[in-house]
């Protein structure tokens, strides 16, 4: 039986490339090294159900149409909207993003991806001051210690820890996890922070007090420092403020603690702040824990065909990007799109109620293997192949690094890719035609 | 008895694990979920499996309630998902990002049940 070794796990931003899958019949029957993400990724999906045909939503319900009729049926709905949202992209490949920035740019649409509802903030960040950032091998090899800020590994990367940071053992670091500190800074005792050596609780919210704190205590003023920052006595941050200043190798990971708390994106412009003080006394680097295992990548592709990392209006017949006005949440909130596509994500379940009920009130074309909350209030629907099981594609792990996700089995599912270049051409026919 | 309660959504393993299968029940039993601490749980007369309401300026969804030890009091934890979504913030403050934590909410026991995930989209759809 043909067993293949080191495929990339197309899950979560760890993008874990050390997968054995054991294929028999065609079918996934072992999986070696995989987390239970991962686990129920490739295993999983033939436990549970799929979209198994193209489907047109009629007096209510979706019901079972050829491809070419919901090709024409979504190509129609594009041609005729003036202001269209794609949204998703992130669970799928680079090449698949190509081809979505090019449909989006056709049609005059507004293409944002699931960092809208992610690390959005931590781009905006970037923008602001930088982020300065290794690869995970130099963490692996050299962070001495490493702070888990407003994230959860355990339960959101499961192999993190033991692959890249706390627990791997590198050239510099051969003691593991007992050559490391590990410290968590969180609002509730996570699985994660009680792993760590030290956990720092914070008041909800308060996460740029603690970063300006640190700062103020790494630069040399201490004595402005209350007896409270956030909730943590000033001794408690002093000494997090010397750990990290005293540190070979400090690496930062962050979470959507940081990213969705008050403050939002200038959390991250704080922190980015802090790594750089730090960096005047030791090496500290910054690495978001990027949830969907390729929306690094849409950032990737979507900087270098566009300038711009997500949020992207092409109504102008050129790429316009202003996040808290070209976001997708901002345009369903304001009720601007007429229509939408959604694809290798899953707005339904994981847009607040405003925006979803927009959503339901426009058409909504969903590509995605899997029903899901965006299912239910879409009005054509493409079954598509999982990408890096039944295609293949490049994907960018957390740290920008691209991999090649491999093509494990056989699908009868068109790929992203092709349903994308289908709809493209028959939007450029119809366009034609008129 | 109601309390009130600082709001926040995350995600956790069991919901990762049913990411790809959201009309599993296990999709459900990961998601429909309110945590809070043992103490707040006994404040509100409930125990874990208690059906609670919990009512945001944004609407309210029924959840099931679920102790953990590392909430302190007053921080309520749904996992990311419809759920949650019901009652978060839309407000981006104009930065993108949705106002996925920290939000004022009221809890209180009821004698509704969670609605499943169809039911719960269907909601949108007829709204």
């Amino acid at each position: 039986m043909p067993v293949v070794k080191d495929a990339v796990c197309s899950l979560c931003g760890s993008l874990c490339d050390d997968i054995t899958v054991t294929v028999e019949d065609n079918k996934i029957t072992k999986i070696e090294n995989a987390c239970i993400l991962g686990h129920s990724k490739f295993v999983g999906m033939l436990e549970h159900d799929r979209i198994e045909t193209p489907m047109i939503r009629k007096d209510g319900e979706l019901v079972p149409v050829s491809y070419e009729e919901a090709i024409e049926a979504a190509a129609k709905i594009l041609v005729n909207s003036r202001r269209t949202l794609s949204y998703g992209w992130c669970s799928t490949s680079c090449e698949t993003v190509s081809g979505a920035i090019q449909l989006a740019e056709e049609t005059g649409s507004v293409i944002d991806s699931t960092a809208n509802v992610c690390h959005g903030p931590t781009a905006l960040a970037a923008q602001e001051k930088g982020a300065p950032s290794a690869t995970l091998g130099e963490i692996k090899n050299r962070a001495d210690v490493i702070i888990f800020w407003g994230c959860n590994p355990v339960h959101a990367h499961p192999r993190h820890m033991v692959r890249y940071s706390s627990f791997s053992k590198g050239l510099f670091t051969e003691k593991g996890r007992k050559g490391r500190k590990m410290i968590v800074v969180d609002v509730r005792k996570t699985d994660t922070a009680k792993l760590a050596d030290s956990y720092v609780e914070i008041e909800q919210g308060s996460d740029l007090l603690l970063v300006t704190a640190l700062r103020s205590i790494v630069n040399g003023h201490e004595d402005v420092i209350p007896e409270t920052v956030a909730g943590v006595p000033k001794a408690e941050v002093i000494a997090l403020a010397e750990t990290l200043k005293n540190a070979k190798f400090v690496c930062i990971f962050f979470g959507m603690g940081v990213t969705q708390s008050r403050s939002k994106y200038k959390n991250g412009d704080a922190m980015s702040s802090l790594i750089s003080d730090l960096n005047q006394h030791t090496k500290a680097v910054m690495i978001g824990m990027r949830g969907h295992y390729n929306v690094t990548g849409f950032g990737q592709v979507a900087t270098w065909e566009t300038g711009f990392p997500m949020a992207i209006d092409f109504a102008r017949g050129y790429p316009y990007y202003n996040p808290g006005e070209t976001g997708a949440n901002d345009l369903l909130v304001r009720e601007e799109p007429d229509a939408a596509i959604i694809a290798a994500a899953d707005a339904g379940a994981h847009f607040p109620q405003k925006a979803v009920r927009h959503l339901a009130r426009i058409p909504v074309i969903q590509i995605d293997p899997y029903p899901n909350p965006t299912t239910e209030i879409a009005d054509v629907v493409f079954p598509a192949a999982v990408v890096g099981i039944e295609a293949e594609g490049t994907a960018y792990r957390m740290d920008a690094i691209s991999l090649r996700m491999k093509k494990l089995i056989e699908s009868k599912f068109k790929t992203d890719e092709e349903i994308v270049k289908d709809l493209t051409a028959k939007i450029r026919e119809l366009k034609r035609g008129a | 008895m109601k309390i009130k309660a600082n709001l926040i959504s995350g995600r956790t393993a069991d919901q990762g694990a049913h990411l790809e299968a959201k009309t599993h029940k296990g999709y459900f039993d990961a998601c429909a979920y309110c945590e809070l601490s043992p103490a707040d749980l006994e404040r509100l007369g409930a125990s874990e499996g208690s059906s609670l309401k919990v009512t945001t300026e944004f609407g309210d969804v029924v959840v099931f309630a679920k102790a953990n030890e590392g909430n302190p009091d007053g921080l309520a934890f749904i996992p990311m998902g419809p759920w949650a979504n019901a009652v978060l913030s839309p407000d981006t403050h104009g930065c993108g990002m949705p106002g996925f934590k920290g939000v004022p909410a009221e809890i209180e026991v009821t004698d509704e049940k969670p609605l499943d995930m169809k039911s719960l989209m269907k909601k949108y759809r007829e709204a």
